[in-house]
């Protein structure tokens, strides 16, 4: 049988130590390593329980924003009063990503670490080549089933989607990635595939996550996240979109806008071209519409997965209008 | 009646039970159907040991020295095993055998549920020729679960590789078979067509579509001497213990196979196979169990779905919109060296009346594990095309599709020529129809909306044969007053458990819950194959005849027997009810069945029925129990039988993403008497939900390069969640029908699920104006 060790760590510390070793992993809910272990996509050699590590799991919201603790349950930063609040597109995100049991289980932490959904990483029995897996090898997934593919930021040698909510949300609102002292936004965490779609996360070896943090704003107090899919629940999105706003005194002029993309994209892709092409306008209607189409500037699709590129600016503007109704 | 009045009358009854009861006698004189009676809304006896987990499934038996079996599968869809490198594998730790085609044991070929006699050639169910991407080429069995899977990953396979045919797209896939046992034809229907004012014609395409229950296939295969205890989840023990005794070259005696639950089958657990084979050879070889758990992404590959299939519908029609020529064309895909036929034409051909009729089909064969049954197989997709081109024929007439419905409708079945024996469909749209509130309906496409979302209102009929066996079955009034019923069919959650616990309480005058119900033990009365929604009337028969004679031996003996209280009473007949015995005019005393026997010393009493033909040999009775040679036809005889059923069903379209969401669905069936309606109606929702699913989400998506499944897991392969059900509100319409079954019933488990996806399909074009005709309704088809 696949042999690893298993150690249990007592402090942050060891757990960064021990994470530096070669072949080790971080196991927080299991929810993704344990899955990937199952389709033999990862054999780690160590594996590193955290689930013990005292004063991780707190979620503290204030003025100044939101810090979770790296372990906090993704049903318990839902279902936080303050999180729903103040930051609406986050609990929303959560709400709809995975299934209760999931959600249950799984850590933001570890949320963050997720990985792609792509059939063809996930099954390397039968399709050895895979850039992201084994580095050089190709990729089985151009050419072949694109469905789910992402449309923005591929490279040649990866097109995987991210198929997070949670990061989506996070990157419209310049959440930071706590690595201990080390500081990363949100946005510089999640890496484009390029040429080494195998690295995936600015994360050293020996770090490891221990808070995201989310600063307070007007937008992520009025915002929302939505998700389309097929099925109702516990499908990873087609499209969805991270959206927050605020207006100027007159409650119709754009002052602040921020929008994110997920289920299209490589990594949660911030549409910062959406936003600078509507701050200072009117929310109406056409203009949202004509805005939302920049959000996928740059797009490339791979066959069956084109839908996406029809479906993405749709679901950024019924986002953007569904925030202004409540005006 | 409503649950409340059902849990009023049971704790009636249960209080009746520990005084003197006559609460039972009432039931005939006040009319009122009790929930423990045939017709009464028990609920599910099996549900406590389910739901706290009492309930052992097959493959968690704890046997001493079990080992534990892990397929190797094939990674390319079409060539041969050139070689197989097992070095590391064998000397991976904890391994006990590395099984290949070349050093298993010497099989034979087993006789198919046909009752074909099989060829006189080894079956190996592991491939040396590779016909699809999954096939079982090779195990590992080893000391624990974990050290096999390590060890199977070890297993080198070297293959020469040769172009697969992928699906019925694919150029190489041909024209393939014609099924000339499929063609039906009357009158002239091409010229028909050709004369008709009014033609629609259009091709109707389902993908491959899989099964999903809840627990996978798998089995314990446990050899003492040459006797063979297979723990499987089956729909199935007398067939499956036949094919594991013919493989092994054993009599059928030898073989037992228990499956008490099972958490689901819809078709896929009839049959023993391949990976059975597997656990069952190793376990002989090793002398010792064997496990073999079939993993998620193995139950896309290790026995088949349903076949995709493609069906032309051609309707011509004169300017009212009756139907004056169907021609019908269908191709559903089959494996490499497996035949199935999915029989598009069966709805097709008695659906609608009309006096010309053609449908033929073809079977293509492509590189996949050979298909298989997946509820209503034939039916489902036939409904499909039929009921989605009547739904065009409406608008291209430019009448009501519920009207055009109607006006076709089939006064007897127009394929036999034979009346029904009962076709309550005429109101099943009635009752639909009123409950959905269908006159509302604004007849134009796109007309009716909410804000973002199209509102679209569907219809759509559905139909499923009557498909009757002969049934055995075996009730014993024991000692205590309580009655055991044994048979060796099963439960998958229908509720085989609880009707015959129903039949049997009603027949003998007990309670009950003082009946036990035996089921999914070989060693028990014979059963056939639990499928085709058959299984509740033959066994509720075959129960009921059981239970009578045993009824009868013990009203004998009560009569009869000198040390009986009656015996002096000198009556005719003695009535039973609540467990107690007395005469009919209550005159005389009054005992429990418990006391009876002890006065006159019996231990128990016993009575095996069956329904078969009085003059049946041994060997029909083999036959019956093991192969489906001796089904009756449902239209044998002067009458063509059928269960019925009409769906109504609201989706909500989201114009801008294309989301298809069901909001609302109203059916009404005919499926006869009810056995258990609370049951019945379970059964009729969970076909709608299969349906839903079917019609929305559900395609085993393949990748064309390497003519391989890439959504094997239920993440990926879409089935529906509670989020996408509404509320469903059912109407049962039937009424007894004394020409399908002992008690009255026809069909329900299949009903359920014909006519869901069509009354969707057709449900979106009137809310969008786009007609899809290949499922699933995905949303980058709308958008």
């Amino acid at each position: 049988m696949r042999d690893f060790s298993y150690l249990r760590a007592n402090s942050i510390d060891a757990a960064r130590q021990a994470a530096a070793l070669p072949g080790a992993m971080l196991l927080a809910g299991g929810t993704t390593l344990i899955d990937l272990a199952k389709c033999g996509v990862t054999e780690p050699e160590i594996v590193v329980d955290i689930t013990h590590l005292k004063g991780l799991d707190g979620i503290t919201v204030d003025d100044r924003g939101a810090m979770i603790g790296a372990l906090a349950r993704m049903s318990s930063v839902a279902d936080h009063a303050e999180i729903k609040s103040r930051f609406p597109a986050v609990s929303d995100a959560l709400w709809q990503a995975a299934s209760a049991q999931l959600r249950n289980m799984a850590t933001i932490g570890g949320n963050l670490m997720q990985r792609t959904r792509c059939p063809y990483f996930r099954d390397p029995a039968n399709f050895p080549a895979c850039n992201k897996r084994t580095p050089g090898s190709g990729c089985s997934a151009i050419g072949g089933v694109t469905r789910g593919h992402a449309v923005l930021g591929t490279s040649e040698a990866c097109i995987a989607t991210y198929p997070g909510d949670l990061a989506t949300a996070l990157v419209a609102f310049d959440a930071i990635v706590h690595l201990g002292d080390r500081q990363v936004a949100v946005d510089d965490f999640f890496l484009l595939p390029g040429a080494t779609p195998e690295r995936e996360h600015a994360i050293e070896p020996g770090e490891m996550i221990t808070a995201i943090s989310i600063p307070a704003s007007a937008a992520a107090g009025r915002s929302t996240y939505l998700k389309v899919r097929d099925r109702q629940s516990y499908e990873f999105a087609a499209a969805s979109a991270a959206v927050g706003i605020e207006f100027e005194a007159d409650g119709r002029t754009i002052r602040d806008l921020r929008v994110a993309l997920g289920g299209v994209a490589t990594k949660p892709w911030r549409a910062r071209a959406v936003e600078e092409a509507l701050k200072g306008k009117l929310l109406e209607p056409d203009t949202v519409r004509r805005a939302s189409l920049l959000a996928i500037e740059g797009a490339v699709d791979h066959g069956a997965n084109h839908y996406k590129i029809e479906l993405a600016p749709r679901v950024v503007a019924r986002a953007i209008l569904k925030m202004g109704e409540t005006a | 009646m409503t649950v409340h009045d059902v849990r009023s009358r049971q704790s009636d009854s249960k209080r009746g039970d520990s005084k003197r009861g006559d609460s039972k006698r009432g039931d005939a004189s006040d009319g009122a159907i009790f929930a423990e009676a045939v017709g009464g809304r028990l609920s599910r006896v099996d549900g406590p040991a389910k739901i706290t987990g009492a309930a052992k499934y097959a493959v968690e038996q704890q046997l001493d020295g079990l080992s534990h079996a892990v397929l190797v599968e094939s990674t390319i869809a079409a060539g041969k095993v050139r070689s197989i490198d097992t070095a590391a594998a064998q000397a991976s730790p904890g391994v006990l055998l590395v099984l290949t085609p070349d050093n298993g044991l010497r099989l034979n070929t087993a006789t198919d549920w046909l009752g074909t006699p099989p060829p006189d050639i080894p079956y190996c169910p592991l491939a040396r020729d590779v016909t699809f991407s999954g096939q079982h080429v090779a195990a590992v069995v080893a000391e624990s679960f974990e050290q096999a899977v390590a060890a199977a990953a070890l297993v080198k396979v070297a293959y020469d590789e040769t172009p697969a045919i992928v699906d019925l797209d694919d150029p190489k896939a041909g024209d393939g078979i014609p099924i000339d046992t499929m063609t039906k034809e009357w009158g002239d229907a091409q010229a028909a067509f050709a004369a008709a004012p009014v033609r629609v014609c259009a091709a109707y395409n389902t993908p491959r579509e899989y099964q999903t229950p809840m627990e996978p296939h798998g089995l314990i295969a446990h050899w003492q001497g040459d006797q063979l205890t297979v723990w499987e989840p089956s729909q199935w023990l007398d067939g499956m213990a036949r094919t594991y005794a013919e493989w092994f070259g054993v009599p059928f005696e030898n073989v037992r196979l228990v499956s008490p639950y099972i958490g689901g089958g819809f078709g896929s657990k009839a049959f023993a196979y391949g990976y059975g084979a597997v656990a069952a050879m190793a376990a002989k070889m090793l002398g010792r169990p064997v496990k073999l758990a079939v993993t998620r992404p193995q139950t896309f590959t290790a026995y088949g779905g349903r076949a995709a299939t493609r069906q032309t519908v051609a309707l011509g029609a004169d300017a009212e919109g009756r139907i004056q020529s169907i021609v019908h064309r269908g191709v559903n895909e089959t494996s490499v060296d497996g035949m199935w036929v999915e029989p598009l034409g069966s709805v097709t051909s008695i659906m609608y009346a009309t006096p010309n009729f053609s449908s033929r089909q073809n079977v293509v064969r492509v590189n996949t594990v050979v298909p298989g049954a997946l509820r209503a197989p034939g039916e489902n997709p036939s409904a499909f095309g039929i009921e989605s081109a009547i739904d065009e024929l409406a608008y291209e007439v430019g009448i009501d599709p519920l009207e055009i419905r109607l006006r076709n409708y089939a006064e007897q079945d127009p394929e036999a020529n034979k009346p029904w024996s009962t076709r309550q469909l005429r109101e099943a749209f009635a009752a639909g129809a009123e409950a959905f509130g269908w006159s509302k309906r604004a007849p134009e496409p796109r007309s009716m909306r909410d804000g973002n979302q199209l509102i679209g209102w569907g219809v759509a009929a559905g139909t499923y044969p009557v498909r009757r066996a002969y049934g055995e079955a075996m009730v014993r009034i024991l000692a205590d007053g309580s009655v055991e019923v044994e048979s060796s069919s099963i439960d998958m959650g229908q509720g085989t458990y609880t009707i015959l616990a129903q039949t049997a309480a009603e027949v003998v005058g007990v309670p009950a819950e003082n009946v036990v119900v035996k089921l999914g033990d070989s060693r028990y009365a014979r059963a056939g194959v639990t499928g085709g929604s058959r299984l509740a009337g033959v066994m509720t028969g075959a129960v009921h005849k059981a239970a009578t004679a045993a009824l009868d031996q013990l009203v004998g003996l009560a009569i009869s027997d000198p040390n009986s209280p009656f015996h002096a009473l000198q009556a005719n007949t003695l009535v039973v009810a609540n467990g107690r015995i007395a005469s009919p005019r209550g005159d005389g005393p009054e005992v429990s069945i418990a006391e009876l026997l002890g006065s006159v010393g019996r231990s128990q009493i016993e009575a095996m029925g069956d329904t078969m033909p009085a003059n049946s040999t041994a060997d029909d009775r083999y036959k019956n129990y093991t192969t489906i040679a001796t089904a009756l036809s449902h239209t044998e005889g002067d009458y063509s039988r059928h269960s019925w059923c009409a769906h109504f069903i609201e989706v909500r379209v989201d114009e801008d993403f294309g989301t298809v969401r069901v909001s609302r669905v109203v059916s009404a069936l005919d499926s006869g008497r009810l056995y258990n309606p609370k049951l019945a109606e379970s059964q009729w929702k969970g076909g709608i939900i299969m349906g839903i699913g079917q019609a929305l989400l559900e395609e085993g998506i393949v990748d064309r390069r390497h003519g391989r499944i890439v959504n094997n897991n239920l993440a990926d392969y879409l089935i529906a969640t509670n989020a996408d059900i509404p509320d469903i509100e059912v109407i049962s319409v039937g009424i007894p029908d004394p020409h399908s079954s002992a008690l009255g019933g026809k069909g329900v488990g299949e009903l359920g699920i014909v006519g869901v996806a069509p009354a969707i399909a057709n449900a979106v074009f009137h809310a969008t104006g786009k007609r899809v005709r290949d499922l699933p309704i995905t949303l980058e088809k709308l958008i």
